[in-house]
């Protein structure tokens, strides 16, 4: 990534003083940002070249909605089918069974129960009980079993009833799982999926509103991915059963009921690739999971007061997709990370790194992550909502960091 | 299982439901059949003396009005298997038979492995090579269960199992090309010497962490029964490795699932400086079997026509019975633990010196097969002599051979290297370049 905008970097080198020209144009004109149409003039002041470009195509395209209308997921009101997020898993996952027989799942209560959150439900009825195994609670175990399977030959899904449990798993997920294609020399591939619900739910108690998702991103060798919507829940899950690598897909307890039209017509995402939510030009908001909703929220009150956010659900934890980040920050040149992770070493804290260390000459003021204080998530209801970034703490951010 | 029938079929006859419909509210299929709960008019006692029986979930279970206690210990420990006695003579002549060309193949891969063990252990000592875990004492153990199954079988070795390798066909030179870590080691260099691995010879690579195979060998199996192969899995581990929670949970998968797989136990007496008695408390490890509903076999390790029969007899179970097998073999570790350990710290020197030469497996299966006319004096100093030739030449040819280059270091993370590791592969090229003086000259960079 660092070359490819060192190329950018070495080909216009007029970019970095017009944007620090454009940054002391900004602040007389501050009040200029909270009035829509002279949105426009912002644009003359730069003079960097691909970005007068961008001017020129922003100004015939006004957003009158603050939440992006799914316009490339649905071709037309009419088609696709409706369906929850829990549902579109399941979708996914039967597809995958259906088309290649090696396909398994293994996991707590997902057989005959249908799996705690009806991920499962009906598999075991039409593909058997070996295919979708009820396993004893044995997560380090089951998750080995997986590992095993894999480089057998099977690909099989590892359900964790919540991500939690899967910390039992941790050694069989870093030292096996990660690593075997690694110490064997490539003679074995681990093709499996791990996947389960994770996050802050409603008073679940500390022990099961684990994000694991900062625990996981430093084991080399695996990927991760979070879905956030039904559309996006289908395509990754199907991206992730295809896919060689072994991958954890994190999905979201609160998410499950989430109601979306999704494309009858068969679609795998790429695992790599983040989803711009609402393209926007005075600040970029990265955010993934639950928080994606969250800061839609705060869109809407932002979009109000005149601000223009970019919000892009950055979907792959591992690897970020710099790319689309990096695009954007050149853009708008201000970031806030909002996620649903402990502040010290969670998502934000690396993607802070990352984004900090590849585009620190495009940022026009620190970046600001909002996550979780360093505290077990408590029960009592007030509590546990204070604890998870709140769309009005979103909002005075980034009224904070377009001043 | 039986149990979860009689009660259904009790059921049915009393409410007349067929398999697929479920009584009452329960919209289940058999499998919730036997946590069905009883109906007082339907409630099934026999009245036998004093005992009375009862339906909980699980299956029927006697009452007595005593308190008993089920021993910690039973009076005796469970007997173990043996075919040989220690000068080598059979016991009784109810044995699978072996012919010569096997025996002698098995003796031959014995020697190699303990002159293997030798030449690299002290290879290490002259610090030609970093590390070595020998395999000492427990050569029938590697070379017998191994004869004692066909090449489709899978192995999920801990580390101290090179011999399954070796018979298979793994050569001295790519022994030798691991331990040096080269370029031509199938490993690309990514691991500590002896954690070798083949999909060729359907040998899983070896891993450090104690006891993380034991489930891998389960899926494995589980993989093999869905494909209806003839074949099973054998997962290797020590009597320190029977105390990970993996094991445990490994061996009550395999019972539930009906898994063909093998458990081999080496139980050595040692785990480091453990000795079994600071291991568990219980009798060994055979019979944590029945707990988890595994058939188990205590076996004499350093009887290598023991260890084949019960293998090959294990092997048949696990595939024809889809049922798994706990075999333990109990032996001694003669060597250290490894290259980094001294155990005459915590044992006493005259005992390992009387494990390597009054229980010798080797020499023991040696006076079997001499005494068969199958094998001689000059047989084995030829091999001897042969052997040594060969590794001290295996062990120069890649002593001289060159690492694995630096793209090495970042491919095989994942399937094709994301742009991140490609990233930092360019920076570590781009270091050595600028301070070539500050890296060593066979890297190929």
């Amino acid at each position: 990534m660092a070359t490819l905008f060192q190329g950018v970097g070495a080909v216009t080198p007029f970019s970095a003083s017009s944007s620090l020209d454009s940054n002391k144009l900004l602040l007389p004109s501050r009040k200029s940002l909270s009035i829509s149409d002279s949105r426009g003039s912002i644009f003359v002041y730069r003079s960097d070249a691909l970005n007068l470009k961008a001017a020129t195509r922003k100004q015939d395209l006004l957003i009158p909605n603050a939440v992006a209308t799914k316009g490339e997921t649905s071709t037309s009101a009419k088609s696709g089918h409706e369906l929850l997020l829990f549902e579109a898993l399941h979708e996914g996952l039967e597809e995958e069974m259906e088309r290649d027989p090696r396909v398994c799942v293994m996991g707590e209560d997902v057989g005959h129960y249908g799996g705690s959150y009806k991920v499962t439900k009906g598999l075991a009825e039409k593909y058997g009980d070996l295919r979708v195994l009820d396993t004893p609670i044995a997560e380090n175990s089951f998750t080995g079993m997986g590992i095993g399977a894999a480089m057998t030959g099977l690909r099989p899904i590892v359900e964790g009833m919540n991500m939690g449990f899967l910390l039992l798993a941790f050694n069989q997920i870093s030292n096996n799982c990660g690593m075997l294609h690694y110490t064997s020399g490539g003679q074995f591939t681990i093709p499996i999926v791990i996947r389960g619900p994770g996050g802050v739910g409603r008073q679940l108690g500390a022990e099961h509103s684990q994000r694991l998702e900062s625990y996981f991103q430093s084991i080399p060798g695996i990927q991760m991915v979070a879905c956030s919507t039904p559309y996006n829940a289908k395509g990754l899950m199907k991206a992730a059963i295809r896919s060689e690598n072994p991958v954890i897909l994190f999905e979201h307890v609160l998410l499950y009921n989430l109601k979306e039209r999704i494309p009858d017509e068969e679609y795998v995402l790429s695992l790599e690739e983040a989803e711009m939510v609402r393209p926007g030009e005075h600040i970029t908001i990265l955010t993934y999971s639950r928080m994606r909703y969250h800061v839609m929220q705060a869109a809407k009150t932002l979009v109000n007061k005149g601000y223009d956010p970019e919000v892009i659900d950055i979907r792959s934890l591992k690897p970020f997709d710099l790319y689309t980040i990096g695009c954007s920050v050149k853009k708008t040149h201000r970031v806030l990370i909002v996620e649903e992770c402990m502040r010290t070493g969670g998502i934000g804290a690396s993607l802070t790194a990352a984004i900090t260390e590849n585009f620190h000459d495009y940022l026009d003021a620190p970046i600001v992550c909002l996550s979780s204080q360093d505290v077990p998530t408590p029960y009592a209801g007030t509590l546990e909502e204070w604890t998870v970034v709140q769309p009005a703490q979103i909002v005075s951010a980034v009224e904070q960091l377009c001043q | 299982m039986w149990i979860s029938k009689t009660i259904f079929n009790h059921f049915k006859s009393r409410l007349n439901f067929t398999p697929n419909y479920a009584p009452l509210s329960l919209l289940s299929p058999r499998r919730f059949a036997s946590t069905i709960a009883q109906n007082p008019s339907t409630f099934n006692s026999i009245h036998d003396a004093n005992q009375q029986v009862i339906d909980f979930p699980g299956g029927t279970v006697k009452f007595i009005p005593e308190m008993r206690f089920i021993s910690e210990t039973s009076p005796k420990r469970i007997p173990c298997y043996r075919v040989l006695d220690d000068d080598g003579q059979p016991l009784a002549n109810n044995f699978v038979q072996v012919s010569e060309e096997v025996a002698v193949r098995m003796y031959s891969n014995m020697v190699t492995l303990q002159i293997m063990d030798t030449i690299f252990y002290e290879a290490q000592r002259q610090g030609r090579i970093s590390f070595y875990a020998t395999t000492i004492g427990e050569e029938a153990i590697n070379i017998a269960s191994a004869a004692a199954l066909t090449r489709e079988d899978v192995i999920f070795p801990q580390y101290r199992e090179p011999g399954p390798l070796l018979w298979r066909g793994f050569t001295l030179q790519e022994i030798a090309h691991q331990c040096f870590s080269n370029k031509y080691d199938n490993g690309k260099g990514r691991q500590m010497p002896i954690h070798y691995g083949s999909n060729k010879h359907n040998y899983f690579t070896v891993a450090s962490t104690v006891a993380t195979q034991v489930p891998h060998a389960v899926g494995a199996a589980y993989s093999l029964k869905m494909d209806k192969k003839d074949a099973c899995s054998i997962t290797y581990f020590g009597d320190g490795g029977s105390s990970e929670g993996d094991f445990h949970a490994a061996l009550n998968f395999a019972a539930v699932m009906e898994a063909p797989v093998i458990f081999l136990c080496r139980n050595n007496g040692w785990a480091i400086s453990t000795p079994t008695s600071d291991q568990f408390r219980s009798d060994g490890v055979v019979v944590k079997g029945q707990a988890y509903g595994v058939r188990s076999i205590r076996v004499d390790g350093n009887d290598a026509l023991a260890i084949y029969n019960a293998v090959q007899a294990a092997r048949e179970m696990a595939i024809s019975e889809e049922r798994p097998v706990l075999i333990e073999a109990l032996t001694y570790r003669v060597g250290h633990h490894s290259t980094s350990d001294d155990s005459t710290k915590y044992r006493p020197a005259n005992e390992i010196e009387w494990w390597r030469l009054a229980r010798d497996p080797v020499a023991r299966f040696r006076k079997w097969i001499e005494r068969n006319g199958w094998w001689n004096d000059m047989a084995e100093s030829e091999l001897r002599n042969s052997l040594r030739q060969q590794l001290l030449h295996s062990i120069q040819v890649a002593e001289n051979i060159e690492k694995p280059p630096i793209e090495d270091i970042f491919n095989d993370v994942y399937d094709v290297p994301p742009s991140n590791l490609r990233e930092q592969e360019q920076w570590v090229k781009d270091t050595i370049k600028k301070h070539p003086l500050d890296y060593p000259e066979n890297i190929s960079a």
